[in-house]
């Protein structure tokens, strides 16, 4: 999928973006942010060249974006995990690429930074890896979503289906306010169903989902679909199995 | 940071004022440290991080171990900051590819701590992170993993620290930084 963001410093032809096994990688243009109500109705295009910093724009040939080539390749895929027949995505070897990992940050950061937005929620655990990073940046909070009985206080808490049986997330009560424009942050979106949990938890108060992002997609399990209204952004695709 | 009352960093108050205690959780009688709410607030948050921030940047550490779940919260952003890997040390069963594990022990009965099997190489040197230190059971464990895989643990890195408890004996000789201290 080409990228129609238009890239003035391009002064020679790109060379193919190098393969990367089990991964597809996403060079779609990336779908604009609405910003809240008081500024201008029309959405403006994320990486117009007045917002990007200097770094991201020299990383982009023909708009696509050189860093994520090199954050797929940093994934480990580890067949047969938890069970046979799933190609578990390993987001830990990219943890130990202190580029690849830098960069996995700067992308959401430049993304979201600037938006007006004030609450990254992150699922446990692995949402706890990349939320931090990118609230600190933004200056938003962050709140943790965590499997049961781990928070102390007051929580609620949303239901959501598995594979056998169901399981719950919950968020701290007060940790957001109505009005607050949220993103929700995990490594992987396989069915949807913790995100939409997410999703739901957050609305139930009254915030605003203004985006889902995680670093990999497995597009066959249709997470997408759960998620409503609520736009999903992603670095990398790759096959369930 | 660490004890040093008369020099106590400005900030510190800020990130102490923010930490709530939450009465009898998980059980009856344990005052829990609560630091999502250190999380909601951005300066509080960016303060804690820029107080490790400071201290390890030019240290040469290599590897940041945080330990699971609240370990994530803390050891991502000083490992991005600092340059150095991030590597979780997760309960049992969770990381997918080959691990090595150092049991600890509870209150009743055992847990068991998890590494993956070539994330630390021989000579890194390492820095622990965890929310808080109470027995020191996690962390020597944490310490104990690095060290078979034969890294050198620099210091362990807490936000809080119950005295009381006296975990700090418990981190094979190991320096502990707190930023604050709860009795």
């Amino acid at each position: 999928m080409q990228s129609i963001v238009s890239s003035h410093h391009l002064c020679f032809a790109p060379p193919p973006p190098p393969p990367v096994l089990g991964h597809r990688l996403i060079c779609h243009s990336l779908p604009s942010i609405r910003l809240p109500s008081h500024r201008s109705p029309t959405s403006l295009r994320l990486f117009s060249c007045a917002a990007e910093s200097e770094m991201a724009a020299a990383a982009k040939e023909d708009g696509q974006d050189l860093r994520i080539p090199k954050i797929a390749s940093s994934i480990r895929v580890i067949p047969d995990f938890p069970k046979p027949g799933i190609m578990f995505q390993d987001i830990t070897t990219l943890l130990l690429d202190t580029e690849a990992f830098k960069d996995t940050i700067d992308i959401f950061v430049e993304r979201y930074k600037g938006k007006g937005i004030s609450v990254v929620a992150g699922v446990e655990a692995r949402g706890f890896i990349f939320g931090p990073p990118i609230a600190l940046a933004i200056g938003a909070k962050f709140v943790p979503m965590r499997k049961p009985k781990k928070l102390p206080g007051k929580v609620i808490s949303e239901e959501y289906s598995l594979e056998y049986g169901t399981d719950k997330i919950e968020m701290h009560v007060g940790a957001v306010e109505p009005g607050e424009r949220a993103i929700i942050i995990d490594d992987l979106i396989a069915t949807g169903g913790t995100l939409a949990a997410a999703i739901r938890l957050l609305e139930r108060v009254g915030v605003k989902i203004v985006e889902c992002a995680c670093v990999i997609e497995l597009p066959e399990l249709n997470g997408r679909e759960k998620l409503g209204e609520a736009p999903l952004f992603i670095l990398v695709t790759s096959d369930a199995a | 940071m660490s004890g040093n009352k008369e020099e106590e960093d400005p900030r510190i108050n800020g990130i102490k004022t923010r930490i709530r205690v939450v009465p009898d959780f998980p059980k009856k009688g344990i005052m829990f440290q609560d630091i999502t709410t250190v999380l909601l607030d951005p300066k509080a948050f960016k303060d804690t991080i820029d107080l490790f921030v400071e201290r390890y940047r030019n240290k040469n550490i290599s590897v940041v171990a945080g330990i699971e779940a609240r370990g994530f919260l803390f050891g991502p952003p000083i490992a991005l900051a600092i340059g150095a890997k991030f590597v979780p040390l997760r309960k049992p069963k969770k990381l997918p590819g080959e691990t090595i594990f150092e049991e600890y022990e509870l209150e009743y009965g055992n847990d068991r701590l998890e590494m993956h099997v070539g994330a630390v190489e021989a000579g890194d040197r390492a820095l622990v992170v965890d929310d808080l230190i109470a027995t020191g059971g996690t962390l020597c464990a944490a310490i104990k993993l690095l060290e078979r895989v034969g890294a050198e643990v620099v210091e362990c890195a807490c936000v809080i620290e119950l005295p009381e408890l006296q975990g700090r004996q418990r981190l094979k000789g190991k320096p502990l930084c707190m930023l604050v201290e709860y009795r």
